[in-house]
């Protein structure tokens, strides 16, 4: 990947429709974008992003399918990297370190930020190797300090209770939904600070995307959660923040009160009204 | 109006009917004529080492008298031979897979490396028997041992294990790598802790597969110099030796002067048989076993 960064000074940085989310002075900043563009080869899938995402809030990312949203949250945990032809300029603040620089490691960061994944996607191993999984890369061995983070992992994503008897079985015999919220545990067994999640419930069934929605209320009080989500009525239930994304733009980032209610730009409002999408 | 005409079709219904039949004729017939050759083969082999497989054969040594040779020291030569290629294939091949796939950026340098294996693959293996021959048993003065053997022989099949060791590490789901890599694990702990453990079997297989070519292979040995007639066993890999087709070969040359040489040679046929049979079946078993976790 090419990081090209560019000069501080002559970022733009205003996005129409932020200015209610400026008064914040009591909540820090986790992720600051500042110009962020993002070429695929040729094809530029993000332009100039400039976003600021707040600690212990939910931030959905909205907009049609191939609007940038899924890449920007790769972005945002350098998983877009995976894909050899992306090049990247501009900043991404993540508690005020620039996560582009060459200095700043992958391998650092990705404990900060979790991610989970639009297919749940657990190892084909245990259930207690698959929490236990991130603690183990990251070095821990006791295995009185691995059982507790596992239960505790367990707990937070709320399937303790269903799993606890049979820790040891594949966690391929689990339903898709379980199986998503194992993901959701695995992730939070490295004990992250942000929370990724792109279309964490698209593929479950109704009960289990309530199970998820929960638990995102709950956690948010002690992570920081970006969704990105094609269900509108996700993001309104969800989240504090919604971002709209259009053709690799950001058209609108506001409260999700605001936007839903009273969107300042004429496309956010015939998208989340359904007129296109 | 209509293009596809009900009474046309119905008039031509037959003609193609008559062919479907007669295409699924001559291929079950050319399924056929593989079948039966190996069952003349089989019959053959079989009713000639009658008599002459019993304990005794498979424990003697080598003898001039048919009555009483053995091919015990053909089976430990093979033995031997194996434990220097199944080491050697399985490092050199897994860690090339693991190079292509995982590492190397996809381009004109990976795909040249590419070709390069499976053109070696397409090498005569006499070919490979003159390499062992210049390199480790001449140039390296290894002399016609185990390990020169071993080494010719691991090259030869060499670009097998490869390419089956590619196919499995490529099956390997894209988001069980995502989901490790989004923890913060490193291309290695990715590649050891869920890459590895999931395309094991596949790499296994094709392993078992490489290693049964191996086994049957006479040309390159014969090349190095391996004798026919050798009645220490080998010891180790710095022994001379030889191995079941060479026995099996020279064998049938022999038959000329003594004819029971015959009997010996489809005995020793048969246990080849029988080896290779189990190592395949043990090849399906693995890969039946293991196959659509994902």
């Amino acid at each position: 990947m090419t990081v090209i960064t560019p000069n501080k000074n002559n970022f733009v940085s205003d996005v129409s429709g932020t200015s209610s989310v400026h008064n914040q002075a009591d909540k820090s900043t986790v992720f600051q974008t500042k110009d962020l563009n993002l070429w695929y080869g040729e094809d530029q899938a993000l332009k100039s992003i400039n976003l600021e995402i707040y600690e212990n809030e939910v931030t959905a990312i909205i907009g049609p399918s191939g609007c940038g949203k899924s890449t920007f949250i790769k972005t945002l945990n350098r998983m877009v990297e995976l894909i050899p032809v992306v090049k990247v300029s501009g900043d991404i603040l993540y508690r005020e370190k620039n996560i582009l620089e060459k200095s700043y490691k992958v391998e650092n960061l990705r404990t900060h930020v979790g991610m989970v994944f639009q297919k749940p996607n657990p190892f084909p191993k245990s259930i207690y190797d698959n929490i236990a999984y991130g603690p183990r890369i990251h070095g821990i061995r006791n295995k009185k300090i691995l059982d507790e983070i596992v239960e505790k992992s367990l707990r937070g994503a709320a399937i303790w209770d269903e799993v606890k008897d049979r820790l040891h079985e594949n966690a391929y015999g689990l339903s898709g939904g379980q199986q998503q919220r194992i993901c959701l545990a695995r992730c939070l067994a490295i004990e992250p600070d942000v929370i990724l999640m792109d279309e964490p419930t698209s593929a479950l069934d109704p009960i289990s995307t309530l199970k998820i929605e929960e638990l995102v209320q709950e956690l948010k009080k002690d992570y920081s959660i970006i969704i990105v989500t094609h269900n509108m009525q996700q993001a309104a239930r969800i989240s504090d923040k919604t971002a709209f994304f259009l053709n690799g733009e950001v058209v609108e980032f506001d409260n999700t009160n605001k936007i839903f209610s009273n969107p300042s730009d004429k496309r956010t409002e015939d998208y989340i009204t359904g007129r296109f999408g | 109006m209509k293009y596809i005409d009900a009474e046309q079709v119905q008039k031509k219904l037959g003609s193609r009917l008559v062919l479907n039949n007669l295409a699924k004729r001559l291929f079950f017939l050319a399924t056929l004529v593989g079948l039966v050759v190996l069952v003349i083969l089989f019959y053959r082999v079989v009713t000639d080492s009658i008599g002459w497989i019993d304990f005794d054969f498979l424990t003697s040594k080598l003898s001039t008298d048919a009555e009483r040779a053995g091919i015990m020291g053909a089976i430990s030569g093979t033995f031997w031979l194996m434990l220097v290629v199944a080491p050697i294939t399985f490092i050199l091949g897994v860690g090339t897979a693991i190079y292509l796939e995982e590492y190397a950026k996809k381009g004109r340098f990976q795909a040249f490396i590419q070709i390069n294996i499976s053109n070696l693959a397409g090498v005569p293996s006499i070919v490979f028997g003159l390499l062992g021959l210049t390199v480790f048993v001449r140039g390296l003065g290894m002399g016609a041992v185990v390990l020169a053997g071993g080494l010719t022989m691991a090259l030869l099949v060499l670009p097998v294990v490869v390419v089956s060791a590619q196919e499995a590490i490529r099956a390997v789901p894209q988001f069980l790598r995502d989901a490790s890599y989004g923890m913060g694990a490193t291309k290695w702990q990715t590649i050891k802790n869920v890459v590895l453990p999931a395309a094991l079997p596949g790499i296994l297989t094709g392993v078992i597969l490489a290693l049964s070519r191996a086994i049957g292979e006479t040309a390159p040995l014969v090349v190095l110099g391996i004798p026919a007639l050798l009645l220490p066993l080998p010891d180790g890999i710095f022994d001379k030796f030889t191995v079941m087709p060479l026995q099996i070969y020279y064998w049938t040359i022999d038959a000329a002067l003594v004819a029971e040489y015959a009997n010996l040679a489809a005995a020793t046929i048969v246990v080849l048989l029988v080896l290779l049979f189990l190592m395949n079946s043990v090849a399906i078993i693995i890969r039946n076993k293991f196959q659509k976790r994902y």
